[in-house]
């Protein structure tokens, strides 16, 4: 019976890890919107700059981002004095910190699906918009952003997902403290390196799978069931 | 009040040059030309999508664009109807929703009335439908009715039923047709097809590699070889011909025929249904009429129109254009023989000769049927 039910410390990890990743993605999406609108939609100096950028905690290793974090975010870091000192908010430590982490992370793939989102919007159709009274703005909230949301569900997913399982950079900007940044990877680590911890290990790796799989599967008949409201599936009406 | 809408743009595009000018008062102007010819370029400064280097562009005392004054109005706050070659719908919301994007952001003061419009174009049975589900005609006619109900001082076509099969066509356009009278603004229909151009325009502006080459009357532009060269060039030479204004002069049901008046011409065609008195758009396919040196005699046909020959002009693949004006009246008139038949019958300027009209096929009316379809 206890074996199948989770025990006090595995809530916490998974209710921390889901915390984390719905933060982190949330956080993530309105810069997410920005930055991949204006890599579709605009040419400007610095837009391959930028693309890099956007990138980088793609490629680089993520303890290099949890460092660079550390160094920008922590309590003698330079945003991380300034917002402590203005804004009484310290991030280092603590969840939040393990959500800028988990944004971060996640900021590339959202950029990628909102970009491609908005590559395959029809600009036609944004212009008949415009010739029918609706300003850039109205166009945008009344018109591409209804068109996109199905790639905005897979890219908050996929962001969600990788801050669900992000380790290295949380781990190195936030630490490993139970019920506060001990997110489920990280539990599971520590799992096994304490001596005897197999089964707990063993435990929160089906955890894991299991939340995988079921995220991956809502966000996959979510937004299939969208695209069929917005661009039909051949014989579906709406009669 | 005077709503004529006034154009005036150069723009260069890598090594395409568009420089037109042209004005377009209340009615249908339209805008005829190969693909290519800058057509879709004007209407687009028009609307305020694209801003041309140099262009001043007016709708009665409102300056749209005025580059010499750096004055640029946004596209939605021109009032002004656009409707695509594709209908560009929205996807995500239903047809009623797609009616009523203009008309929430416009103010409910549009030119006809939403109900009135949604009866026009028979749209009521499409109204919770998504465009996904609509067939090509009835997505183009939703997109019609949106841009009518966008409160339009100014409405712009830019081939409408150019992406329509021909049973599309027919079914759109009555409605253009119905428009045209109910509506008082100016109309801009841009079409490299003959003759939808014939059933609709008032006026025609020629458009030729970025320039405008010929303005005007319809008929009177229409009817220029040089301009039936230039459109119906793609199309092959058998489209040349002329357009001609007649009136139903009376019937003759026993017959079932109708006797139609022109400027120094009558002609009988089959039983319109137009009553007597009512005006109509004929167009006599040059290759449709026979010309003949003396009297005819024995012929079943019966339309014979007397003229003297105006000009003669090669017109391509060794066939001449031979332009016959009317004895009475100042009707002119295309037919096309080979060249060796005018050799051979001696044609010359300023002989008499008889046009023997073998069809003629009523523009702007119910007998489309007799229309013959020109576009390529």
């Amino acid at each position: 019976m206890s074996d199948i039910l989770l025990t006090p410390a595995e809530a916490q990890a998974l209710w921390l890890s889901l915390k984390i990743g719905f933060a982190g993605a949330l956080l993530s999406l309105p810069f997410g919107l920005l930055v991949a609108w204006l890599l579709s939609r605009k040419d400007f100096p610095g837009k391959f700059a930028l693309d890099l950028i956007v990138h980088l905690p793609l490629v680089m290793p993520p303890v290099v981002t949890g460092y660079l974090l550390l160094l920008t975010f922590g309590s003698r870091g330079l945003l991380g004095e300034w917002m402590q000192e203005t804004l009484g908010l310290t991030i280092a430590f603590n969840w939040k910190g393990a959500a800028l982490a988990a944004a971060i992370m996640g900021f590339p793939l959202l950029v990628r699906a909102l970009r491609l989102s908005f590559d395959a919007v029809d600009r036609k159709l944004e212009q008949a918009a415009r010739t029918l009274g609706a300003t850039q703005w109205d166009v945008f909230r009344s018109v591409t952003l209804p068109l996109i949301m199905p790639g905005l569900l897979t890219g908050l997913l996929l962001a969600f997902a990788r801050g669900l399982g992000e380790f290295g950079a949380t781990i190195t900007f936030v630490a490993n403290i139970p019920g506060e940044t001990q997110t489920l990877p990280i539990a599971l680590y520590s799992a096994l390196q304490s001596p005897g911890g197999e089964i707990r290990a063993l435990r929160l790796l089906v955890l894991s799978v299991a939340l995988a799989i079921g995220a991956l599967a809502a966000s996959e008949i979510f937004a299939a069931r969208m695209r069929r409201r917005i661009f039909g599936a051949g014989t579906e009406r709406t009669t | 009040m005077n709503t004529t809408l006034s154009v005036e743009i150069k723009r260069q595009i890598e090594n395409f040059t568009l420089d037109v000018a042209f004005n377009a008062p209340p009615g249908v102007t339209g805008i005829i030309g190969r693909s290519g010819a800058g057509k879709t370029m004007t209407l687009q400064a028009i609307a305020g999508l694209s801003r041309p280097e140099s262009a001043r562009i007016t709708l009665g005392s409102d300056i749209f664009t005025d580059t010499g004054r750096n004055i640029f109005v946004g596209p939605e706050k021109r009032h002004i109807g656009y409707v695509f070659q594709e209908a560009r719908l929205f996807p995500h919301v239903t047809v009623a929703d797609n009616l009523d994007y203009g008309l929430a952001r416009r103010g409910p003061d549009t030119p006809i009335p939403r109900e009135e419009v949604i009866g026009l174009l028979g749209l009521r049975h499409l109204l919770d439908r998504r465009p996904h589900g609509l067939s090509g005609g009835e997505a183009q006619r939703v997109a019609i009715g949106r841009a009518l109900l966008s409160a339009p001082r100014l409405l712009l076509m830019d081939e409408p039923l150019a992406n329509l099969d021909i049973a599309r066509r027919r079914e759109v356009m009555p409605f253009l047709e119905a428009l045209h009278e109910k509506l008082h603004l100016p109309i801009i229909f841009v079409s490299h097809n003959m003759e939808e151009v014939v059933r609709l325009a008032d006026r025609v502006v020629v458009f030729d590699g970025g320039r405008v080459t010929a303005k005007g009357d319809m008929a009177e532009v229409l009817n220029r070889v040089d301009v039936q060269n230039l459109i119906l060039g793609e199309s092959g030479d058998d489209g040349l011909g002329t357009i001609l204004n007649a009136r139903v002069e009376s019937h003759d049901d026993a017959e079932n025929l109708t006797e139609l008046a022109g400027n120094g011409f009558n002609l009988f065609v089959q039983r319109l249904p137009q009553p007597a008195g009512a005006s109509v758009r004929l167009r006599l396919r040059a290759r449709d009429v026979t010309i003949a040196t003396a009297v005819p005699h024995g012929l079943s046909v019966q339309n014979v129109i007397e003229g003297n020959i105006e000009a003669l002009e090669e017109a391509g693949k060794g066939q001449v254009d031979v332009s016959i004006r009317t004895r009475e009246g100042e009707t002119l008139l295309h037919a096309l023989v080979t060249g060796r038949a005018a050799r051979l019958l001696n044609l010359e300027t300023g002989m008499p000769v008889w046009g023997l009209i073998k069809t003629v096929a009523i523009a702007g009316s119910a007998s489309e049927n007799r229309m013959t379809d020109l576009d390529r």
